[in-house]
């Protein structure tokens, strides 16, 4: 066979070898990078894989130039390398899509394509250029992504997917991927693996961060393992099961079962009366929408990630208005109600875009623990706080949950992405509501962590807790809830008992093709 | 008959002062809109606007030349700028303190070179009102009515107009605009694709300062053409407002400047009339429309996220 061009199809170099060797990160009161040594090729997909805290991200951001290493060093094709910022790391061909989205939100998806790239014009955006090749593309992999669309007005799988157009415009040699199927539906993760493997074939190394051990196993040929900052090993991803990773990830074994035992319905919690809500632009985002969700019940939401799940959640939440219809809370018609006294009558929820609206990224831990009841006894007395309860109670909360933080005080933004979750949760379920709205509640979480929220949400429905759970995962839905609501353009396709329907029937639903309705198994 | 022609004067003159006394504002609010949407507050434009002011003034009663009169003007602003961009964006100083030192340095520094340079107010001849001739003996400014709004200004009237559109252009148009829209925003998001967020933002604001030097020399040298201590008299501070009050947009902007021109145009004819239109009143007027703007939520939904909030990478 024929020497291989050392060229990509894109024209790029390849990166043959890239290797990381003796990292060490310190951040105050933590070791995020410990002497780690890594190392990637071309046309392999490398699985990073880690508890929440792991430092998998911070060795990522390393190789993208956004940290600076304390120790160690980055060698390329041979050669030791300096990234010293993002514009380094592109020049050498690595790309990062980032475990939170790097997008700006007020412009269209084709500027935030073209943002830091070189113009065909010069000074002059060539936008319409930009746009013609992004349709290119997205025609290529399969990707719908619309080029004039604003930001803001996506979704957040929407939003994936332009990351994704983002870096495959860049056309990156290595290209880092930071939990990008986190947010996916799972015919969007079936379809971005594709381009994945294509970009492999092509030539391209690949890293690949995601805490679903399925995922590792459709995708990767080698795994390395991070721990408490250290590099457990690196094995081929053929040689080893789901246990086996799992047990090197956490060091114990993980139970990947869930057991729900049978439920004991007592009142009515939520009921919600031929809801129909509009959203900024006119659209109907929900239809004609009745639910009843009773104490000791969890009921799941499943549907295609845009089909209305974010504006039931916001709209009882009270982040959203109703058109019509009504909604009661234990009785009580808290129709219109702001978000403020919804939370007062008992509402938790946890919001699906963490970041963005489950915590002050620059209040301290201790204080995103108490942001709906600061103004309550017991963390107030008269105005003033009381700071010792308050450090109590988020100390109580850090141990109960293992939110992996350096100390109380440190800003939540400094969290890695699954402890974040982990301490909104925490809140969330510590104020003992009445109702809580759980979205996407496991998102970003390790396997660990996932066991240990799923095993809660189960603990508080038996102590008579009615959950809405909407969730991507069709596989947590079915585990976990009582009853399953599907979606679909906003509107009900049915209403069925998770033991009895199958998960075909499900995806059929999704899609809008069946509507099945089955009477509740007990009521 | 008489009385109506005279009520017909007066309303053309009012407009006709309106646009002319646009100048100064769009120049200082356009650049201001640059400065912001990068996500720089600059305060100090009333500073900067006295400071360029005051070195226009003396360059064009030295040498007679006005141009280099108005690049006089143009250095101090970029100066003044760099100096804003060094405290506020390498050294990340609270911005509204900042902008208030550079306000206070301008002031009394200005002040201080009239005072040892000049001494008394005098006069020059500045930029004058353009002519627009067709023939010998037709003018376009002899047009009746659109002549003397709009054929019968300053080139610097002209080159204020002109760059509400240059600025459109700039901001939406070009692979700059576009990074300086990015980092007004999302500066992280633009710092992980190669863009240097700082240096960005040096550039929106010395080219919003150099703006706001040519805003005090319209005072200066076209539409005054005298020096006095505090000239500006507020003109720099309504200008930021104006940057809120037109949504950061430069189309809004330049509607805001001319309300605010027209605003004191009318004082003017008001003082003519025997009408006492306090100036104060015309000072505050914009702020109090303005902080009435901003409850309008849709309008701050328009702010650059970013605004005022220095950028580092977030390792610390
Ligand atoms: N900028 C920062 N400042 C301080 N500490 C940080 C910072 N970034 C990360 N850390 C800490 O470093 C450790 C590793 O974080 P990192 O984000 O790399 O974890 P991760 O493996 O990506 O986890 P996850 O799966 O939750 O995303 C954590 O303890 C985190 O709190
Ligand atoms: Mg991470």
């Amino acid at each position: 066979m024929s020497e291989k061009s050392n060229l990509l199809p894109s024209g790029l170099e390849r990166i043959e070898s890239l290797q990381m060797r003796g990292i060490v990160k310190r951040f105050p009161g933590v070791l995020a990078s410990d002497h780690v040594d890594f190392d990637v090729k071309a046309g392999e997909i490398h699985a990073l894989l880690g508890e929440n805290g792991a430092g998998k991200s911070t060795l990522m951001k390393i190789l993208y130039g956004l940290y600076q290493p304390d120790e160690g060093e980055i060698i390329l094709n041979g050669r030791p390398i300096t990234i010293n910022s993002p514009t380094d790391s592109l020049e050498y061909g690595i790309g990062m899509i980032h475990q939170h989205f790097m997008l700006v939100d007020n412009i269209t998806v084709a500027e935030n394509v073209a943002l830091g790239m070189k113009s065909s014009r010069g000074f002059r955006l060539d936008l319409d250029v930009v746009s013609a090749r992004i349709e290119e593309l997205a025609e290529k992999y399969g990707l719908q992504v619309n080029p004039r669309a604003i930001i803001s007005k996506l979704a957040v799988g929407q939003r994936q997917r332009v990351e994704i157009v983002k870096a495959l415009y860049r056309g990156a040699a290595l290209l880092v991927l930071d939990e990008p199927t986190a947010v996916l539906t799972p015919q969007e993760v079936d379809d971005v693996f594709v381009i994945f493997r294509q970009m492999a074939a092509d030539g391209h190394a690949l890293i690949f961060i995601s805490h679903k051990l399925d995922e590792i196993f459709a995708l990767t040929d080698r795994v390395s393992v991070l721990r408490d900052g250290r590099m457990v090993g690196t094995v081929n991803t053929a040689d080893v099961t789901k246990a086996d990773l799992a047990n090197m990830m956490v060091g114990r074994e993980v139970l990947l079962e869930r057991v729900r035992p049978p439920s004991q319905l007592g009142d009515v919690r939520l009921k919600m009366d031929q809801v129909n809500v509009v959203n900024d632009d006119g659209q109907r985002t929900l239809k004609d929408f009745s639910l009843e969700v009773h104490s000791g019940e969890i009921v799941g939401v499943a549907g295609i990630s845009g089909n209305g799940q974010r504006s039931l959640a916001r709209t009882i939440a009270g982040l959203r208005a109703v058109e019509s219809g009504k909604i009661w809370l234990d009785g009580r018609d808290v129709t219109g109600l702001s978000p403020a006294e919804m939370f007062n009558s008992g509402l938790s929820y946890i919001p699906e875009e963490r970041m963005h609206d489950g915590v002050v990224k620059d209040f301290s831990v201790a204080e995103n623990m108490i942001l709906q009841d600061y103004i309550r006894a017991p963390f107030s007395k008269g105005i003033f706080l009381d700071f010792k309860t308050i450090e109590q109670h988020a100390g109580q909360l850090i141990s109960d949950f293992r939110v992996k933080t350096p100390s109380q005080e440190t800003p939540a933004k400094n969290l890695s992405g699954g402890n974040i979750q982990k301490l909104i949760l925490a809140r969330e379920l510590a104020r003992e509501p009445r109702f809580l709205i759980a979205a996407q509640p496991t998102r970003g979480v390790d396997i660990g962590a996932t066991e240990y929220i799923h095993n809660q949400l189960l603990q508080q429905r038996a102590n008579g807790l009615a959950t809405l759970l909407i969730s991507e995962d069709l596989d947590e839905v079915k585990a976990l809830s009582d009853r399953i609501v599907v979606l679909f353009g906003g509107e009900i396709m049915g209403i069925v008992n998770s033991d009895e329907v199958t998960t075909e029937e499900l995806g059929l639903m999704m899609a809008g093709e069946r509507r099945m309705e089955m009477p509740q198994a007990t009521a | 008959m008489n009385g109506e022609l005279t009520t017909i004067a007066i309303i053309l003159g009012i407009i006709h002062q309106g646009i002319r006394l646009a100048t100064p504002y769009l120049f200082a609010a356009l650049g201001e809109t640059f400065s912001q949407r990068s996500g720089v507050l600059n305060l100090g434009v009333e500073g900067i606007m006295l400071m360029g002011a005051f070195f226009s003034f003396y360059v064009a009663s030295e040498t007679g030349n006005l141009w280099l009169a108005l690049l006089a003007a143009i250095i101090i602003g970029v100066l003044m700028g760099l100096f804003m961009a060094v405290v506020s964006i390498t050294f990340q100083a609270e911005q509204g303190i900042s902008g208030i030192g550079l306000y206070l340095f301008g002031l009394g520094m200005s002040s201080l070179l009239f005072k040892t340079m000049i001494g008394s107010v005098t006069g020059i001849t500045g930029f004058s009102e353009l002519q627009f001739c067709v023939t010998d003996s037709f003018c376009l400014a002899d047009i009746p009515v659109l002549g003397e709004i709009f054929f019968s200004h300053s080139i610097l009237t002209y080159g204020a107009f002109l760059l509400v559109p240059i600025s459109v252009w700039l901001l939406k148009r070009t692979t700059w605009g576009l990074k300086v829209r990015s980092v007004g925003q999302n500066p992280e998001a633009a710092d992980s694709v190669g863009v240097s967020v700082n240096r960005a933002r040096y550039a929106a604001v010395i080219l919003g300062s150099a703006l706001a030097g040519i805003a005090g020399a319209s005072l200066s040298i076209s539409l005054l053409n005298v020096f006095q201590e505090n000239m500006i008299n507020g003109i720099g501070f309504i200008a930021v407002a104006l940057v809120y009050f037109g949504g950061w947009s430069p189309v809004g902007v330049m509607f805001g400047a001319l309300l605010f021109s027209t605003i004191s145009a009318l004082q003017l004819w008001g003082q003519v009339l025997g009408l006492n239109i306090s100036s104060n009143i015309s000072v505050m007027l914009p702020y109090i429309l303005t902080i009435v703007a901003l409850a309008i939520p849709f309008r701050r939904a328009a702010q650059p996220a970013a605004l005022t909030k220095p950028f580092s990478r977030g390792e610390n």
